[in-house]
């Protein structure tokens, strides 16, 4: 009775929201419009529209990357000419930060600490929120052909987290004492018992950081799961869509091991613990009881470490795969190869965590795993490469910037990947392990490796941004410069590190200097210490061919050459059949796939390329015999 | 275009989207516990021998928090199932339960800690006259013959002294204790001792041992837990709640989800029990 009493009124108010629903579309227009005049902080700043939040992703990331690249170039100078005061921006650092710069001279504690935040910075407040969350946001809910992302709000709330760490991190450069100095590890119990506060704020930062990244996972794999559109099976999706998918289950479930590490890390800096502090370890003005473990720090955090690199590396490779498949007017080659190569990639990144810690003591029969895990892994990588590289063949290539970067990204992957082989060998390792050759190995992966992809990235998915296009010409100067000084840094470190030449000296190994050691077996020769300014020279150069980008960025905005239609590369994926730039909502209508993501070229059809959302019955051509 | 599948499930996979999301997030908490409990183990099997404490919890205390948490669990569903027969007053009374049930626990874990951090570890030095008071009224002079560890709960703190509820070790029969169910029928006493006697003392904080430490920050990452979800759960059960008119289906999702959520919390607790206080 109860029941049949109160239906009538529960329909009243079903009819009256599915009345509202259905509303909604025919004021589509007006709704933007509303959108439009919202004011200015609920549509650019609290916005949940994903493009909106795609958008300040990049933007803010774009920003970390270039203030992380400056830290590195002011400890260039320190490796280059230790002991002498930075030129121009040297002043400026001791009226900023004090004494650890005085007369501009960098110290040794400045140089850890940048070097710390420096590779923070890099990986979890720059590369990682570019490649996953500001791409993942503006293109894949248009790839899959959803309206937004399933949760628009914890996007959002994903976005401020994501901020509030990184001022946490930039904060700490001014506490006393200065940010965080135990590398961007933060290897215990050196991180624990420096006695400033830096590793506090950025054990706090990085915890903010990884709520950040795991709400922005959570949110990706659902919108990936149930957003599809019609007709978007799992073997229709793009690949940068699969390369996301897999980069979203290694953010949710290699960062918590991290965030409690961070936890633990933070109880041994603020409540006295000693989760990370051996027995007998003794500190000044401090009791500890002792009992913890150095080496769990190192697992854990390498647990999420691995992961992360291709967490790094996913994103890029997903991105050059729909570029090459567009500018070669040609389908992928090896579409399933792919995606399983990705998936198998994730699966395996999850046991290859401790050939980061061959030195550490942990046995020979740990190490013997994962070396040959290690081993394993470089099978799908290689596959993935390969694959690229295949769907060049016979394709007849536009070489626009995207595509330019797209191809550089190739050749400098598979350096960086196979660079790696020996330091995943227990043997060598021993040799190269915290050398400037481990250094090289992993920009060569990550700078001219990702950071190129993610460039490519930039200048392919700028006309969907704006409705313009960014300046070939100082798309092809930004290109020509970035290529050539990203080689002229990183090569050289080769030859030092396999010389001997060890990481994080702020003299740039000036004390093994043969020149300093006279006679010395195995000191460090003229050349391999020559090559510190070359390198250096080498990274303020590529400083100066970032220029063109950044004012192409913004110029273009406003003054860039129009695109001629939504779709100016005559692509198949769903993004571009959508008004440019796409209005809050994405599509007019929500799109129907017929189609793989790749269909170019097919014969008999009257254009080169086939939108995965055109339908079959009504074919351009009646060529099909 | 709306954002499909928000209340209503996806044919292939037959969820709604706040589901997906919430079984994807418990995956994550997953791997957070279980990396804590990782480093559980590493931290007890790399303990020299015989430095692993047993016994410093007080079981019928969890046991009782583990009933607790299982009743709160029964009542969650049975909520989410009455509003599923739109049943609304049978929910918010189940739910005022669940709620019931996560203020004790919290409450019951509070006097756990508060217990923790008057439980001292004095060491005191060779030589020293302790004044002992036993149950029954009786009172005698103990003289210590070697550096010893008292141990017990601070009563009070004396100009010169500290009263203390509890024992002087006795290391061989501490060593012959190796698990927490192991009756150790020890007799605790008022204790007085001289502060100029106590070389160190301290408490039985996070920073007493790495069994403390590890103890603290598992109870209370998952204390934390607890209290979040019971706010959620509050405040679909008070101020949310008004949906169930405007939106019913909607709502009973939002149920279902907290509920998930709230079941993985006390799932965490069903290991936590026997790990920190049996083991």
């Amino acid at each position: 009775m109860l029941i049949m009493r109160r239906q009538p009124a529960q329909l009243t108010k079903l009819m009256s929201t599915q009345a509202a629903t259905t509303h909604a579309p025919a004021h589509a227009d007006a709704h933007d419009g509303h959108h439009g005049h919202a004011g200015f902080w609920t549509t650019y700043v609290f916005s949940t529209d994903h493009k909106v939040i795609g958008i300040q992703y990049g933007i803010t990331a774009l920003l970390f990357l270039f203030f992380g690249f400056c830290l590195m170039m002011m400890m260039r100078w320190s490796i280059a000419y230790p002991g002498k005061p930075i030129p121009i921006v040297g002043p400026l650092l001791e009226k900023v930060l004090g004494d650890v710069a005085a007369k501009g001279v960098m110290g040794p504690d400045l140089y850890n600490s940048f070097g710390a935040m420096h590779g923070t910075i890099m990986v979890f407040l720059g590369v990682v929120p570019l490649a996953f969350a500001a791409f993942g946001n503006f293109v894949v809910p248009l790839q899959i052909g959803a309206p937004d992302m399933a949760f628009p709000r914890i996007n959002m709330a994903s976005y401020q987290a994501y901020v509030v760490g990184g001022l946490i991190m930039l904060i700490s450069f001014f506490i006393p004492g200065g940010a965080a100095q135990a590398g961007w590890t933060s290897y215990s119990p050196l991180a624990t018992t420096i006695t400033t506060n830096g590793q506090t704020f950025w054990v706090i930062g990085m915890v903010f950081l990884i709520t950040s990244s795991l709400l922005g996972a959570v949110n990706f794999l659902a919108t990936i799961i149930q957003l599809r559109a019609p007709g978007m099976t799992w073997m229709r999706l793009p690949f940068f869509v699969w390369a996301q998918f897999v980069t979203g289950f290694l953010l949710l479930l290699a960062f918590p091991p991290l965030e409690a590490a961070a936890l633990m890390q933070l109880m041994d800096k603020v409540a006295g613990t000693s989760f990370f502090l051996p027995t007998g370890l003794a500190v000044v003005g401090r009791h500890i009881s002792g009992g913890g473990s150095p080496l769990l720090w190192q697992h854990l955090f390498w647990f999420l470490g691995h992961p992360e690199v291709y967490v790094l590396i996913l994103p890029a490779m997903g991105i050059v795969c729909e570029i090459i498949a567009n500018n070669t007017r040609k389908p992928i080659w090896g579409y399933k190869s792919l995606v399983y190569s990705a998936l198998t990639i994730g699966f395996l990144s999850f046991i290859v965590w401790a050939h980061h810690m061959y030195m550490t003591g942990m046995g020979t029969k740990i190490s013997t795993f994962f070396q040959t895990t290690t081993m394993i892994i470089s099978i799908p990588s290689v596959i993935i490469l390969t694959c690229l590289f295949l769907s060049l063949w016979g394709g007849s290539i536009r070489f626009n910037t995207p595509m330019l970067f797209s191809l550089a990204f190739l050749p400098m992957f598979g350096i960086g990947g196979l660079t790696g082989l020996p330091l995943g060998f227990n043997f060598s390792d021993l040799h190269l392990h915290d050398t400037y050759y481990v250094i090289a190995h992993f920009h060569y992966v990550v700078a001219p490796g990702t950071i190129f992809g993610l460039f490519a990235g930039i200048y392919y998915w700028y006309p969907k941004m704006t409705g313009r296009y960014m300046s070939e010409f100082w798309g092809k100067v930004h290109f020509t410069g970035s290529f050539i000084f990203m080689n002229a840094i990183f090569q050289p470190m080769f030859a030092q590190g396999m010389a001997g030449m060890l990481r994080r000296m702020a003299d740039g190994g000036a004390n093994y200097a043969a020149a300093s050691v006279p006679g010395a077996i195995g000191g460090l020769s003229h050349t391999i210490m020559y090559f510190n300014q070359t390198i250096s020279i080498a990274a303020w150069c590529l400083g100066l061919a970032q220029i063109p980008f950044i004012i192409n960025f913004f110029w273009s905005i406003k003054h860039g050459k129009k695109i001629e239609s939504d779709n100016p590369w005559h692509a198949t994926t769903l993004e571009w059949q959508t008004p440019t730039p796409p209005p809050h909502g994405n599509f007019t209508k929500t799109p129907v796939v017929h189609r793989g993501p790749y269909e170019y070229s097919v014969p008999g059809r009257d254009k080169d390329y086939t939108p995965q959302n055109e339908d079959d019955a009504v074919p351009a051509k009646p060529a099909r015999a | 275009m709306e954002i499909p599948y928000t209340t209503e499930p996806r044919e292939d996979t037959g969820l709604f989207n706040a589901k997906v999301g919430i079984w994807l997030f418990l995956a994550s908490e997953v791997m957070l516990f279980g990396a804590l409990f990782s480093s559980y183990i590493l931290l007890r099997v790399g303990a020299e021998p015989g430095a692993w404490p047993h016994g410093l919890l007080n079981i019928p205390l969890g046991m009782t928090n583990t009933i607790v948490l299982i009743v709160s669990s029964i009542t969650v569903v049975m909520a989410w199932a009455s509003l599923k027969m739109k049943d609304f007053a049978k929910f918010k009374m189940f739910q005022s339960i669940t709620l019931l049930c996560a203020m004790i626990f919290v409450g019951i874990k509070s006097y756990e800690y508060h217990d923790k951090f008057t439980h001292y570890e004095f060491q005191v030095k060779n030589g020293a006259v302790l004044e002992v008071h036993d149950e029954n009224g009786g009172h005698h002079e103990l003289q210590l013959k070697t550096d010893s560890v008292l141990d017990g709960h601070l009563l009070e703190t004396t100009e010169d002294g500290y009263v203390v509820h509890g024992h002087v070790i006795d290391p061989q029969a501490q060593a012959a204790v190796t698990h927490a169910w192991q009756a150790r029928e020890i007799k605790e006493d008022h204790i007085t001792v001289k502060k100029s006697d106590v070389t160190y003392k301290e408490n039985y904080g996070p920073w007493h041992n790495t069994y403390m430490a590890i103890y603290f920050t598992l109870t209370g990452l998952h204390a934390l837990h607890v209290i979040g979800g019971a706010l959620v759960i509050g405040f679909l059960w008070g101020p949310g709640a008004g949906m169930w008119k405007t939106d019913p289906e909607r709502y009973t999702n939002r149920i279902e989800i907290s509920g998930l959520f709230w079941h993985f919390v006390d799932l965490v607790w069903i290991f936590l029990f026997p790990v920190l206080y049996l083991l």
